[in-house]
């Protein structure tokens, strides 16, 4: 149907912020980032913030994600109060960094761009670990850092299985080869997880790129990503200022990354919490030994009692 | 060189062509060094090498970013920036390396992981993870020594070693200062600037705990490429010989990952303000949580 028909819907443009997901309109109506299709905004949420129309999966913050995916009631946050302590002194062109720090947990709501702790996902029990892409970018310090090895180990001593769902545009370069560490870090975390043998499932969503990518993301025992996320190493407009080179429709999609066997599978984010449940019940006999009722019943009789 | 010289001044000297590279390390410090090539999964990176040889006495196993010294030879090495094919190399390697329980010795060298088309298709990201978590359990000493370039990830793949030393004029950032300075500064130019607030230098990581040792350039390395190439080789066997000493002791090796452990799991600058954070978390808690998209 031609746009010019449709009433233009009249709303402030400075009210709202583009980056942070589709743009509401009047609180009623939602325009898709993508299909710039209107929805009503209580089906848009319903849907779990993704277009009934096109399908485009958007943005979510760290605690939206833990409540579309942990049973309700259920999370248990850990180490909030991690913060970092900014080694570097740093400042850029007159931006200083614990300033910025400041006004974006504000914005963000979240004192660092990792939110750990553990909670129940159909029942099923698992250490949990989410980032925050509006606070600078869910990039990775050493609170992260700090944040996802607690995570990690604490996962090792209560004997759960670890569930990272992230986004993030990589490194953080106010902390530089602070941040560069935390990569070593992480992962060292994870390969005690593995000696444990615990399982690791990273859920990739949009975008997820550089520092995280090439540590703890990728490292997984099952990569799950969300339709049409863009993950990689270097970002398309690196890639192609620096090699010069056209890039192929799609490339760096989820769709491209399951192609090219880098994941095991694409899950609708309605799909996610039924995907990890299934799969956390499977690893079970790996970590709580063969057939071991106990971890499903009490999971879901304890839900039970929670809803 | 004096300890206040101007990160950028660093940098220009790290970058050097005619500095010395890891192949001419390699050749001088271990013996009947044997090249091994190829990743058995795609092809041979030439922007990094790897061998097996013999370094004061006891076999060990090698691995390098080789940058050329002239454009031919960079275009040849693609200016040192591997490919997965060589991470995965690397990671052959140091399977290899504890397969026979030989010590393990890298030569960091690098601007970057090669960021083309080519190399996301099969798997940078991964190629390099999977590096890390080899390398944070690898039953086997290793040493690790920042020659020059230490850029980002792709330096950090084959650098997370029981010590990570390096020379008084070599950096290492999790971005050149070009990138962050185009990033932060929007503008390329104000690179030196950008690379004084990185804390790039050896010094400085040195005064963060993040690198075990400097190894002195009492001449710039491109000057006096014998000495160094000597100095480092000293430094080398000194570290190697205090791990090995863990190692060899009865259950030495756990020990050993035990240290390492704890060594990359204890870097970090943060503090803990539970305390002043009073505010709860509004998820979980029904009927608290609302769409950002309206008020943000």
């Amino acid at each position: 149907m031609p746009d010019f028909f449709r009433r233009k819907p009249t709303f402030n443009r400075e009210d709202v912020s583009a980056e942070d997901g589709p743009v509401v309109p009047d609180g009623l109506w939602v325009k898709c980032q993508k299909c710039k299709d209107l929805v009503y905004s209580k089906d848009f949420e319903r849907w779990f913030r993704v277009c009934p129309k096109c399908d485009f999966h958007a943005r979510l913050s760290a605690s939206q994600r833990i409540e579309y995916v942990l049973d309700s009631g259920s999370f248990e946050e850990w180490d909030r109060g991690i913060v970092t302590s900014d080694p570097l002194e740093f400042s850029a062109n007159g931006d200083v960094y614990r300033e910025k720090v400041k006004s974006t947990t504000r914005k963000a709501g979240q004192p660092e761009a990792l939110v750990t702790g553990r909670g129940r996902i159909r029942g099923y029990d698992a250490a949990v670990a989410v980032t925050e892409f509006r606070f600078l970018g869910a990039s990775m310090g050493s609170a992260f850092g700090e944040k996802f090895a607690r995570v990690v180990e604490r996962a090792v001593d209560q004997r759960l299985p670890f569930i990272s769902i992230s986004n993030s545009g990589g490194a953080r370069m106010h902390e530089s080869t602070f941040s560069l560490m935390q990569m070593a870090k992480t992962t060292a975390a994870l390969s005690r997880l593995g000696e444990h043998k615990l399982p690791h499932i990273s859920v990739l969503t949009d975008p997820c790129y550089g520092g995280v990518t090439a540590s703890y993301a990728m490292v997984a025992d099952v990569i799950i990503a969300e339709p049409g996320a863009m993950v990689g190493f270097a970002g398309p407009r690196v890639i192609e200022q620096i090699t010069r080179q056209k890039l192929p429709d799609g490339f760096q999609t989820a769709e491209f990354l399951l192609e090219h066997g880098m994941i095991d599978m694409i899950s609708r984010r309605s799909e996610l919490p039924g995907t990890l449940s299934l799969l956390l019940l499977h690893y079970a006999d790996a970590f709580l030994g063969r057939h071991q009722p106990g971890y499903a019943m009490s999971g879901q009789s304890r839900n039970g009692e929670a809803r | 060189m004096s300890t206040t010289t101007p990160a950028w001044e660093r940098v220009q000297l790290a970058r050097k062509a005619d500095r010395p590279h890891s192949l001419d390390y390699v050749n001088a410090l271990i013996n009947g060094f044997v090249e091994l090539h190829g990743d058995r999964r795609h092809s041979d990176d030439p922007a990094m090498i790897a061998g097996i040889g013999a370094f004061n006495g006891r076999t060990v196993m090698a691995i390098g970013h080789q940058k050329g010294s002239n454009t031919r030879e960079n275009l040849d090495r693609n200016f040192g920036m591997p490919n997965p094919d060589g991470y995965r190399k690397a990671l052959r390697i140091f399977r290899h390396a504890e397969k026979f329980g030989f010590p393990l010795i890298c030569f960091i060298d690098t601007p970057a992981a090669d960021p083309g088309l080519g190399s996301e298709e099969r798997g940078q990201a991964t190629a390099i993870a999977e590096n890390l978590l080899a390398l944070a359990s690898l039953r086997v000493p290793s040493v690790g020594v920042v020659i020059g370039e230490g850029g980002s990830g792709g330096a950090l793949a084959i650098s997370v070693t029981d010590r990570l030393l390096m020379l008084e004029n070599a950096v290492y950032a999790v971005a050149s200062p070009e990138a962050c300075a185009a990033i932060l500064w929007k503008d390329s130019n104000a690179a030196p600037q950008a690379a004084e607030a990185l804390k790039l230098t050896a010094q400085d990581l040195k005064r963060f705990g993040i690198i075990d040792e400097i190894v002195p350039e009492p001449e710039p390395a491109h000057d006096a490429s014998d000495a160094t190439i000597q100095r480092t080789g000293e430094a080398i066997e000194r570290h190697l010989g205090e791990i090995e000493a863990i190692a060899d002791r009865p259950a030495g090796i756990d020990r050993l990952l035990e240290l390492r452990y704890e060594k990359y799991r204890g870097i970090g600058a943060w503090v803990d303000e539970q305390e002043e954070l009073i505010g709860e978390l509004p998820v979980g808690v029904p009927g608290t949580s609302t769409p950002e998209s309206t008020s943000d």
